[in-house]
């Protein structure tokens, strides 16, 4: 007999003081740490002391028990996040010369890492499963309460520091060096900084993620396969690449999302092209076929899964570390028509870029002059930097993992608009099952109102929806099932408002539909 | 024409919304409970913090206006049959010329010793979940009474607190008067793995209550003494008949009413759980307190508000339920044990089930219950409407699965 994790405790007790008032000092240290970073230096090293000693006091405060209550795991798992960010303070401060920073930085991922797996194993790995989504409300860190202001600030903070002030990075970017070296031969720069921390999140999170769902083998295989896409196509298999003096190629990437691929010249695909060797060129023309021909064929058998849920790098991330934050996309009808507004914007804007620039290129510089790699790198300034990087993860505590998936991305767009005139894929409702408990709309990282059609018995063909199969897995009625099937029927009308649900079930499916 | 509705609930809802889509009549919707309709179904999970309450309403706010659906937030005390007008608590009148009450039900209670006590309630409307909310932000242990889906509900929603649970079941086993013995013991098996404690056999005899008024334990008719601060009473519902009582409608159990919802007062229809067919359909009860139920009889009364009653008949029998991580699902006639004439075929695995009732004489299926396994509500409606035998259903059963892909099948075989 096991008893759910006490933890999750909603009511007001001492135990839950506590945990609030640690977490309320672990978020002010949190922002001393950032305001270090960003070098402004106000108190000089005392504050930075401050904060590990506040993190440090989080790490004790959590970890000390009530009388008689053993040290659980999830009391275990969240000290050793708040000791591991309390190392990392001390490193990033430079304190402890003694002690090689790299060693320093190394403890403190490896307890958040482990604290995290910890925390997610005294959670989630008990019992058979099932879906845990209670406290969700009344967590502040997961509903938009002042830590989860504190850790939006934090991770906006980096990416800013990220895009435009990289050398305030540099002692983070060196303690990854020996990591680079092993994999590439040259030191570590701050992409590759990123681009590890980053694997090492979809890890880390796909693993707590998987504990999480565990009894549900559609959301286990599509962890597995975000994890391995995120892990090799994304961060091993470029940088080898690299150490083989080929391109550093993304060959989980292609346009419009990565529109470089097919641009031309040098801030496009010509120097990939123009590498010695065939590799190059059979990357360029794997870039174009996956684009033009991979994606259509693909989207028609899958639906914009194959690519959203299962293999992009943005959605791998979403899918792991924004798991927690899926409840806070918003469902309202006025975001959607905002987002049908930009997302489509996006991707006529990236199309007509990439039109002009290959005219300008026909042109030999006739039509934009010097102006085209301008073009691109605004482009990459905005919509690669500032939408998905800054406000595309630095967002997700407060609007959820998936706004640049759902307002800003131009693939999301051609993905979308194949999938909702021309797929196989849908997510079928179950007759007159739905209850209208609004689960499915809540826990909807796209902010589709999925209720509206469950109780309505009409299947949900959505443009946005990236099939990752939150609303089946926490429907509590078995009301909604995500499949491939034949385009008859995919459409099928509001079924409980039109007639009664007897007369639709009247209907021949068992012999006109094959299910498989 | 003038249509109020008495009740927001799924039941006058759904009756309002199938009035709109026929005719522009001005429609009222009168509710002593929520200022907007929202699920009830989805009580637990407002406690349990997996939602919040304006997650749990299906209609956005302005659907109502832009609907012309005129909705007032006010108790309803009686109806004036005469002058044709619902009377509320604060005076106001409001006048209609055609009346569905859809009044819903209210939690039983039984006489106990202490079943007014503090800490003590049902759970059915939002101010119940309020109340509970309030009650038990201190508690440590409770009990709760009853092993329907609201007794099954309550005690998950004190578990996900913390909070030590003792579930007291009149039954021998779980829902014996519903379940086989292994489909009870699978209920049984997902309630004690949650660390809920499971008493069966065991009745209420009182609630103990300490010098503030409040419930501090449960004695049970065996003798024993169970701890608890804060008591679930979820021994069923009846029909709420107060204002039907109140304005001289004829009710019984719940508001009379023919197969067409017509109760004993011209133009005045009732609807869900609060109704009582004064001649019940074949093989069903005069009182059906379903959610499915309600939302059905929500739309066939719609018929009868607009002017041209039609005469009611259930849909093929269907529900649906979760034991915590359990879900539950039936469709046809499936009884706990089955009778003369019938046979059944159960698989498990340990942790999933099915069991089909079928006719001996020609093996025709009659029903099915799945525990853990999702089923197609129309492959099963298609098969039991045309008489499908065990064979036909055993050889297309991929047919009928509704779980998420890669979910491994278990073996279901003649």
């Amino acid at each position: 007999m096991e008893r759910l994790d006490p933890t999750l405790a909603l009511a007001s007790g001492p135990s839950k003081s506590t945990s609030r008032s640690a977490q309320v000092m672990a978020g002010l240290a949190l922002l001393l740490g950032v305001v270090y970073l960003f070098g402004l230096h106000p108190f000089n090293q005392p504050p930075v002391l401050v904060a590990a000693v506040g993190l440090l006091l989080s790490a004790a405060v959590i970890a000390d028990r009530p009388s008689g209550d053993p040290l659980s795991g999830s009391r275990l798992g969240k000290s050793l996040i708040f000791g591991g960010l309390a190392f990392g303070v001390l490193a990033l401060a430079g304190l402890w010369r003694v002690i090689p920073d790299w060693i320093l930085l190394t403890v403190s991922t490896g307890a958040v890492c482990a604290g995290t797996v910890v925390l997610a194993r005294a959670r989630y790995g008990h019992g058979s499963g099932g879906i845990r989504n209670h406290g969700v409300f009344t967590t502040p860190m997961l509903s938009r309460g002042g830590v989860a202001w504190i850790a939006a600030i934090v991770l906006t903070g980096f990416y800013v520091l990220l895009y435009w002030f990289p050398q305030s990075l540099e002692g983070i970017i060196r303690t990854i060096d020996p990591i680079s070296y092993t994999l590439r031969g040259v030191p570590s720069d701050q992409w590759f900084m990123y681009g590890t921390f980053y694997s090492l999140a979809v890890l880390v999170m796909g693993v707590r993620a998987l504990y999480r769902y565990r009894h549900d083998r559609y959301q286990r295989w599509r962890t597995v396969s975000v994890i391995l896409a995120q892990g090799f196509l994304a961060y091993l298999l470029p940088h080898i690449l690299a150490a083989f003096n080929e391109p550093e190629f993304y060959f989980s990437y292609f346009w419009p999302l990565k529109p470089e691929y097919l641009w031309p010249g040098d801030f496009g695909s010509g120097w990939i092209w123009n590498h010695p060797g065939r590799l190059g060129r059979f990357m360029v023309i794997w870039g174009a076929v996956i684009s033009f021909v991979g994606v259509p064929v693909l989207t028609y058998y899958f639906g914009k899964r194959w690519y959203c849920s299962w293999v992009c790098g943005c959605g791998c991330l979403a899918e792991t570390a924004g798991d927690p934050y899926r409840h806070l996309a918003d469902s309202s009808v006025r975001s959607w028509q905002i987002e049908r507004w930009m997302i489509h914007g996006v991707l006529v804007l990236v199309t007509f870029g990439t039109a002009i620039l290959w005219i300008n290129s026909a042109m030999e510089g006739g039509l934009l002059g010097s102006f085209s790699g301008g073009f691109a790198r605004v482009y990459g300034f905005v919509f690669g930097s500032v939408f998905a990087g800054v406000i595309g993860v630095g967002f997700y505590p407060l609007m959820g993992a998936r706004v640049w998936c759902r307002f800003g991305c131009p693939q999301a767009a051609i993905l979308g608009l194949i999938q909702r005139f021309y797929s196989r894929f849908r997510i079928t409702t179950n007759g007159g099952q739905c209850i209208s408990c609004g689960n499915c709309t809540t826990y909807c990282e796209m902010g589709i109102d999925v209720r509206w059609y469950a109780q309505r018995g009409q299947n949900i063909v959505r443009a946005s929806c990236v099939g990752c199969g939150m609303c089946a897995s926490v429907c509590p009625r078995g009301v909604l099932k995500l499949e491939n099937s034949s385009l008859e029927g995919r459409l099928n009308g509001p079924v409980l408002i039109t007639s009664d649900e007897v007369d639709v079930l009247e209907e021949d499916w068992a012999a006109s539909v094959s299910w498989k | 024409m003038r249509i109020v509705i008495v009740g927001n609930g799924i039941t006058g809802v759904t009756a309002a919304r199938h009035v709109r889509k026929a005719a522009d009549h001005s429609i009222t919707i009168i509710s002593g409970e929520t200022d907007f309709h929202f699920a009830r179904t989805a009580l637990m999970y407002i406690y349990m913090g997996d939602l919040r309450y304006e997650d749990t309403k299906p209609y956005a706010d302005e659907f109502w206006a832009r609907n012309g659906l005129e909705l007032v937030l006010g108790h309803a005390v009686r109806v004036d049959t005469a002058a044709r007008c619902v009377v509320l608590a604060s005076g106001e009148r409001v006048s209609y010329d055609r009346l569905l009450l859809a009044t819903g039900s209210v939690p039983n209670r039984f006489g106990w010793e202490g079943e007014y006590a503090e800490g003590v309630q049902g759970l059915y409307s939002l101010q119940d979940l309020e109340r509970m909310e309030a009650s038990t932000t201190d508690v440590t242990s409770a009990v709760v009474v009853g092993g329907g889906l609201i007794g099954v509900e309550m005690a998950e929603m004190l578990a996900t607190r913390g909070i030590d649970v003792t579930f007291v079941v009149r039954e021998q086993r779980y829902m014996e008067y519903l379940l086989a013995p292994d489909e009870s013991s699978l209920v049984e098996s997902a309630i004690r793995a949650h660390g809920v404690t499971l008493e069966l056999g065991a009745e209420l005899k009182r609630i103990e209550v300490d010098e503030a008024g409040r419930a501090c334990a449960t004695h049970l008719t065996d003798g024993r003494r169970i701890e608890g601060s804060f008591v679930g009473l979820a021994v069923g519902v009846r029909p709420r008949i107060d204002l039907a009582k109140a304005s001289g409608i004829e009710s019984g159990l719940g508001i009379l009413v023919d197969d067409h919802f017509r109760t004993s007062t011209e133009n005045v229809f009732a609807a869900g759980d609060c109704a009582e067919f004064r001649k019940p359909f074949p093989g069903r009860k005069p009182v059906e307190q379903l959610w499915y139920t309600g939302r059905s009889q929500g739309r066939q009364v719609a018929a009868g508000l607009l002017g041209s009653p039609q005469a009611y008949e259930p849909p093929l029998f269907f529900n649906s339920a979760k034991f915590f991580d359990l879900e539950y699902q039936t469709y046809g006639i499936v009884p706990a044990a089955v009778s003369e004439g019938q046979q059944e075929q159960f698989w498990t695995d340990g942790e999933r089930s099915i069991r089909i009732v079928y006719r001996s004489a020609d093996q025709v299926v009659l029903g099915v219950n799945a525990f853990g396994i999702r089923l197609r509500q129309n492959v099963w409606s298609h098969w039991l409407r045309n008489g499908a035998t065990l064979d036909r259903v055993l050889a297309g059963f991929d047919q009928c699965l509704f779980d998420p892909e890669f979910t491994l099948r278990m073996e279901v075989a003649a």
